[in-house]
């Protein structure tokens, strides 16, 4: 199912929670919201999931209106979208099962029905031996795979993931990126993964939106994204994602940092030009010197987009030419601000 | 000795009958008031479908039935005692006004267990699209149960407390013994084992509860 927002407002108070936000999601993709936190990625996801009305501005499901349903239209319509969250929202009173049972329970299906269709859900997302488990003893991977299953249990064509990998480790959450990912292709589904974290993106999503203070600030295509930001946000959450892969996520991100300092400049290109020796024609043809920094290789969508953060030196005028040499060779150069 | 056994056996049983049955009262009293306040409080505090004026209103109505005095309360309530049960004494009688005192406490336990249920939860039910009376009774209460079974812990002990007071003023019971033979008589070893059952009878209740509250949480 396609969405459609159009010129989305939401206050809270004085606070313009969501100011003015239209988005074309396409149906059958994974559609990335990405934004700081307080950002107004939440209050656009209570909207489009219909738990928000708008204070203006309208949300479409493919060509049907349905942000000003009736109540039993309304409720209606819930049944048919799945949505998971950062804090699992599992009932504790319930067993996993019993849990996945939930949404179909409450739209009246037989219990026999239920019991086959729990089974299968359970078996989808992994966890066929865990169908009686209480909540409390499953990890967190095994908790949102629970909330997967549930979300999923009445075939919905949309599904909602608010930060749902964001109380998660990168293991787990490539994990569960990887079966929300197979998962669509294999319902078909519209999937609109909010996130704070660029790797999520990376992984997971074909398209993304940036968000900044209730806006849209930068969309497209992920690997377009990637290979030339253009907003502030989008860049520094493009440079975060390469100091956490320093660390923490090194050998997943394929970057290395060999120098804890500099890196004034950053280079993106994408995969095909990787055999160039741009550098090194670079160094020859101008008196300046490149001290590279950090560098490696990103996967994107199967595509790789290449980083190599570093530092430039020679006279300002001789730099200037360097740049302007390096975007002539398709290569998108970012110039932090200061030194 | 057996005299002691006698009496204090009549009055027990009293005291299990206005409590048993003004337990039960209250709850049918106090649950859907709970439920109505919870319910209909502002969304910011857990209310999942806000009204306002009706809110504010079971509110006043409920604080000032909680800060009466429960003699003074039973004396008001003498009337319709009489109008229900044909008589304002004894036994039956006291649990009309013993039950009214406590719905108001027990709808402020019960409305303060079902707002502890976690926000996301509900909006996770209300995304799959919920009805208000589904998430009422298919999420609200099983997730709130342990601390209802609390409450509804509280509430018995409470009434014990209550009941012995009420019989003072004619509802018979252990409190009625104790101020009979105890105070008025001097009767040190009637008072002494009426008081005794009343312990044990609180002791008992909290021991159950306890172990429900615990045995439904261990299960989660
Ligand atoms: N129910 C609410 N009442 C008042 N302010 C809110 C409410 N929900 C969100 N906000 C405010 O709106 C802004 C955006 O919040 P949110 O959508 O949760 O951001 P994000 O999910 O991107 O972190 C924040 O400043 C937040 O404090
Ligand atoms: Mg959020």
């Amino acid at each position: 199912m396609r969405i459609a927002l159009k010129n989305l407002v939401k206050n809270y108070g004085s606070l313009h929670a969501v100011s003015d936000i239209s988005l074309e999601i396409p149906q059958n993709r994974i559609f990335g919201i990405i934004g700081k936190s307080g950002a107004g990625k939440s209050t656009l996801v209570r909207m489009m999931s219909l738990l928000e009305k708008p204070d203006a501005g309208s949300v479409w499901f493919d060509d049907r209106r349905v942000d000003q349903l009736e109540k039993n239209e309304l409720i209606a319509q819930r049944r048919k979208i799945g949505m998971i969250f950062q804090n699992f929202n599992l009932f504790s009173s319930r067993t996993a099962g019993m849990n996945v049972a939930y949404p179909l329970e409450i739209c009246g299906i037989s219990k026999q029905e239920i019991d086959a269709k729990v089974k299968s859900l359970m078996e989808i997302v992994g966890l066929g031996d865990r169908i009686d488990a209480p909540i409390s003893t499953l990890s967190g991977g095994q908790k949102q795979r629970v909330a997967i299953a549930r979300a999923l249990a009445n075939e919905p064509e949309i599904l909602f993931c608010d930060e749902a990998t964001s109380a998660l480790d990168p293991q787990t959450t490539r994990a569960i990126l990887d079966l929300i990912k197979s998962l669509q292709k294999k319902m078909n589904l519209t999937v609109v993964m909010i996130t704070h974290q660029m790797e999520v993106v990376r992984d997971s999503c074909n398209f993304v939106a940036v968000l900044d203070e209730g806006r849209v600030v930068e969309q497209g295509a992920v690997t377009e994204i990637f290979s030339n930001p253009r907003s502030s946000v989008t860049k520094d959450f493009l440079a975060h994602l390469m100091s956490v892969a320093s660390t923490e996520d090194a050998e997943a991100e394929k970057l290395v940092r060999w120098s804890s300092k500099g890196g004034r400049y950053t280079l993106r290109f994408r995969g095909g030009m990787t055999d160039t020796p741009v550098l090194s024609r670079l160094g020859r043809d101008l008196p300046v010197e490149v001290n590279i920094r950090a560098g490696g290789v990103q996967h994107v969508e199967g595509e790789e987009i290449g980083t190599i953060v570093c530092d430039i030196s020679g006279v300002e005028e001789n730099r200037k030419a360097a740049v302007k040499y390096l975007q002539e060779q398709g290569i998108v150069v970012e110039e932090a601000d200061n030194e | 000795m057996s005299e002691i056994l006698r009496l204090v056996g009549t009055a027990t049983w009293q005291t299990l009958i206005m409590v048993f049955f003004s337990t039960v009262f209250s709850l049918l009293l106090g649950l859907p008031l709970g439920i109505l306040l919870c319910i209909s409080s502002p969304e910011d505090q857990g209310g999942i479908k806000p009204m306002k004026v009706l809110n504010e209103v079971l509110g006043r109505i409920v604080n000032v039935l909680r800060s009466f005095p429960f003699l003074i309360l039973m004396i008001v309530l003498f009337p319709l005692s009489r109008l229900l049960l044909g008589k304002s004494i004894g036994t039956a009688a006291t649990i009309v006004p013993l039950s009214i005192a406590a719905a108001p406490f027990v709808a402020r336990v019960i409305e303060s267990a079902l707002k502890e249920v976690d926000h996301g939860v509900i909006q996770a039910a209300r995304t799959m699209g919920s009805t208000n009376a589904q998430i009422v009774f298919k999420v609200l209460i099983p997730e709130a149960l342990p601390s209802l079974v609390s409450g509804v812990t509280l509430t018995i002990i409470n009434l014990i407390g209550y009941s012995a007071m009420a019989g003072t003023i004619g509802g018979g019971g252990l409190g009625d013994l104790a101020i009979r033979y105890g105070f008025q008589r001097w009767r040190t070893d009637v008072l002494l084992a009426a008081v005794i059952v009343i312990l044990i009878m609180v002791e008992i209740i909290q021991v159950i509860g306890n172990k429900i509250s615990a045995s439904l949480i261990s299960k989660r």
